[in-house]
């Protein structure tokens, strides 16, 4: 039964197959699907120069960096992104102290959003280290994306955030020329490292945008660079102990399977 | 099973054995090294119980919440309020001073966890009596805080569970409790903020 | 249920005889990976896939019911719950990226163990019980690993349980009350969201029960051998322990530290981003692909994109990518030829390797996105991997004059065993 129906059953299938390799060629021939300008004109992120202090697996977080691109979320970023996976006891990490955290709890303009239980009025109240960032609504046209996993959500994150943030321009004449619907829309900008190419938030970083405590020359690099840092630390703040830890998990695993192996050969020496 | 590895490995009883090997000390070698990799897999496995077991222990999220701010500006004398510190009830109770001097009026010697009202307040503020809302019994929440509550018979708190009774300085006077209602740690901020925790 | 040269098990504490007697487990388990076990002495390394897979099974168990104590299967918290997890539970991070990465590791090791099978044709007689069973643990596999894939609540989970269970929209008639039935819903939400996690709680424990009975079947004829050749003597076995324990160890060693590499150094490199981003019913992502171990089925589903005779396109996709699987229950039936082992089957040898070439190639497509070029070749891959089981099998164990075997294991180790006539 299985010797007759079987090879019917394949044959079945591969034909159909081949009808749909066929129905599906012809119309490739016939129509090709046109180039779009998303192909020819999006471009891969890259990293800042030197690099970031993150990448590789010894890579480590850069202390004052993270508190930089925390001072340019703060005063850039904020005002449309939420940053609500994070809580500000978090920041400790950071190299804040105690008093610091909590002294940029209260100080965070977003404030926390309570409900009287009495009333059921909506009120706010100062944000404590144990808050999350309070979200932030935003009226304006586009999403505002949450930026807490945000390194994590696109490929090659920290460099994505790099390079959008670097890479506003005026649409090239070439993509214009070529596709000349193409055109950006009203109330976006053209920005070669957005999937679509056509973004809703305007450059949002110019040099000297903020002044930092640590004398750090405030250009647009520099910021861009500072703030994918943090937000690669926003979405992964576990990563310097996750690679320590592996680190010392591997050198076990080593010693573990040389052992596994010498004794594996002992015990076989005898049968071969 | 760890055991027999080895006394297999050292070539005593196992078939197909072709024994080409050398005297005494090739044997203590080999054995050496089974043992170490045997010994090697048990550290592996018990350094895995160590995040299976610590994940248990309270998260970062709650260690976080392990301070609570009171205002305590509402609360007249003779009243008290019902707060949460650490997921559980505090009661902060302002006490008249009647209550201070019933309180005051009993020996120390006499009770069943032996302490003053001075020693459970913080100085110059004996009227703040802020103690945990968990009877040291079997932890229910005593009555008393809230209005309305039924006191007791010594003007204080009286657990439903077990019938454990608490005086105006919420020490334990009657029922099964072994001590006092916990005093927890705080400081005044301010006149009107008392910090828990 | 074994050789009869198996050791017997001879409890020597005096507490190992007293529980022998009232629960003989211990007898159990030396019979079952002990020395009281005989088991072909030349298994290679492709025999160690087994004893993985049940590691990584047990991984899973593990790190799972640990997930389920801080995870919230409720559509409002689920996605906040999975950060709780990484941020702030201690250990955390690594728990849900073991379990993760886990998951990848469980489905390299089966599709190995699996690989073995049709190389070594593990299934042939006296094991098709074995191979049967093994297909229904895969099947179990593939259920448990997408209802998992669902609970982070991200985009891809989203997504991915709406693209599958419509699936079942294909089925005439019934398809849509179905698809509903499953959901709780005219999309997934928090019903769909609840009864994924209870049933990816519940399916690993069945995965087990089926585990068990695979290795209770696998006891009975004893394990398969690269040559293909039965057991015929004692000289052809050693006892599972130490020997095999030994191996397995070893091997063991070696996977962890690979596992290790990917949890510790490059955890996200199997997902995709885009499940870290909270499931937006009203947005799909650019491209939704489902986790790597399905995509050469996905490709199978994605091949179909013409109508054919009376069966429309979305159904034939969905027949195919079900009927993709169900054939592997049929190919005890289908691969008749007497050789076993591919070392010795030169034609079929050469197929195999296409077929390993195909379904790469398939995951290939599968992945990518629904781009002309990659779904014409996937056509020609599904094409093949049908033709390769339903027709090339049956015609080449037909046709086919396979290389002289040896005569048996020991010789083939050896190079003479005392029992034969003179050595080939």
């Amino acid at each position: 039964m299985v010797r007759l129906f079987g090879p019917l059953v394949g044959l079945f299938f591969a034909v159909a197959l081949l009808w749909s390799f066929g129905v599906g060629a012809i119309q490739a021939i016939r129509e090709p699907e046109p180039a779009t300008a998303v192909q020819k004109f999006h471009l891969a992120p890259h990293e800042p120069e030197p690099g970031f202090s993150f990448n590789g697996p010894f890579g480590k977080f850069d202390r004052a960096q993270l508190q930089r691109g925390f001072q340019v979320y703060k005063e850039v970023c904020s005002n449309c992104h939420s940053l609500h996976f994070v809580a500000f006891r978090d920041l400790a990490a950071l190299g804040y102290s105690e008093a610091e955290v909590k002294a940029i709890a209260k100080d965070w303009s977003n404030k926390a959003k309570v409900t009287d239980p009495k009333t059921g009025d909506e009120t706010q109240r100062d944000n404590v280290p144990a808050d999350h960032f309070p979200k932030v609504y935003y009226a304006g046209t586009g999403n505002p994306p949450d930026l807490s996993l945000v390194t994590k959500a696109r490929h090659e994150g920290p460099e994505y955030v790099y390079s959008l943030l670097t890479g506003y321009q005026d649409q090239p004449a070439e993509l214009l020329k070529e596709f000349p619907d193409s055109k950006t829309p009203d109330g976006l900008y053209y920005n070669p490292y957005f999937a679509n190419l056509n973004i809703a938030m305007p450059a949002p970083l110019a040099d000297d945008q903020v002044t930092y405590g640590d004398g750090t020359k405030a250009t647009k690099q520099q910021m861009a660079a500072d703030v994918a840092a943090f937000l690669t630390w926003t979405a992964e703040p576990k990563m310097e102990k996750r690679k320590q830890t592996g680190w010392a998990v591997l050198g076990f695993l080593l010693a573990a399977t040389v052992l596994a192996y010498l004794a594996k050969r002992n015990i076989w020496a005898k049968v071969h | 099973m760890a055991d027999e590895a080895i006394v297999n490995a050292s070539g005593t009883d196992t078939p197909a054995v072709h024994d080409g090997s050398g005297g005494e000390d090739g044997v203590r070698r080999r054995d050496f090294i089974n043992i170490a990799a045997v010994s090697f897999a048990g550290v592996g496995g018990l350094a895995v119980l160590v995040p299976l077991v610590s994940q248990m222990a309270p998260s970062a999220d709650v260690l976080a919440e392990s301070s609570t701010e009171i205002d305590i500006s509402q609360i007249a004398p003779g009243q008290a309020i019902k707060a949460v510190f650490r997921k559980q009830p505090v009661f902060v109770r302002n006490l008249t001073p009647t209550e201070i001097s019933e309180a005051d009026k009993v020996p120390v010697s006499s009770l069943r966890d032996p302490q003053t009202l001075e020693e459970r307040t913080k100085p110059g503020k004996t009227n703040w009596l802020i103690t945990m809302g968990v009877c040291t019994h079997l932890g229910c929440v005593p009555l008393g805080a809230g209005e309305g509550e039924v006191k007791g018979e010594f003007g204080g708190y009286f657990c439903p569970c077990h019938g454990s009774v608490y005086d105006t300085a919420a020490r334990i006077r009657k029922g099964p409790a072994p001590k006092n209602l916990e005093v927890p740690p705080y400081e005044f901020t301010s006149d009107t903020v008392v910090k828990i925790g | 249920m074994s050789f009869p040269w198996a050791k017997e098990y001879k409890p020597s504490h005096p507490l190992m005889q007293w529980l022998d007697e009232k629960l003989p487990l211990p007898r159990f388990v030396y019979n079952a990976v002990g020395a009281g076990y005989p088991v072909p002495r030349n298994l290679n390394y492709m025999w160690n896939f087994g004893i993985l897979a049940g590691v990584c099974l047990m991984l899973q168990i593990v790190t799972g019911v640990v997930l389920a104590m801080h995870y919230a299967a409720n559509s409002g918290v689920a996605f906040d719950s999975v950060e709780h997890i990484m941020r702030d539970v201690n250990w955390g991070w690594m728990l849900r990226y073991a379990h993760a990465n886990g998951a990848s590791a469980f489905f390299v090791v089966v599709y190995i163990h699996i690989f073995r099978g049709f190389f070594y044709s593990s299934y042939k007689p006296p094991r098709e019980m074995i191979w049967l069973l093994g297909v229904t643990i895969f099947l179990l596999m593939m259920a448990t690993a997408f209802m998992g894939y669902v609970l982070p609540w991200g985009q891809m989970s989203f997504w991915g349980a709406k693209v599958i269970t419509g699936l079942f929209s294909a089925i005439p008639v019934v398809g849509t009350p179905l698809q509903q039935w499953l959901l709780g819903g005219f999309a997934p939400d928090n019903a769909a969201l609840n009864r994924f996690f209870s049933l990816h709680f519940l399916l690993p424990f069945v995965i087990l029960g089926v585990v068990i009975l695979h290795i209770w079947a696998l006891h009975i004829p004893g394990s398969s051998n690269p040559t293909g050749v039965e057991v015929k003597s004692e000289s052809d076995t050693v006892p599972f322990h130490p020997y095999y324990t030994a191996k397995d160890g070893f091997g063991l060693g070696v996977f962890a530290i690979l596992y290790c590499t990917m949890l510790f150094f490059l955890p996200n490199a199997l997902g995709h981003p885009d499940n870290y981003i909270q499931a937006n019913p009203l947005s799909t992502p650019a491209h939704i692909v489902p986790e790597w171990y399905f995509w050469p089925f996905y490709a199978i589903l994605r091949a179909f994109t013409a109508d054919f005779l009376f069966i429309p396109a979305k159904l034939m996709g969905v027949l195919a990518m079900f009927s993709a699987i169900l054939v592997w229950f049929f190919l005890p039936w289908l691969d008749t030829s007497p050789v076993r082992s591919g070392h010795y089957r030169p034609l079929f040898r050469k197929f195999f390797y296409l077929l390993v070439i195909d379904v790469l190639v398939l995951g290939y497509c599968g992945g990518s996105p629904a781009e002309t070029k990659y779904v014409l070749i996937s056509q020609i891959a599904a094409t093949y991997y049908f033709l390769h089981f339903l027709v090339i099998l049956p015609i080449v164990a037909s046709i086919e004059k396979p290389a002289p075997l040896p005569f048996s294991i020991t010789q083939a180790v050896l190079g003479k065993d005392d029992q034969t006539a003179p050595a080939a």
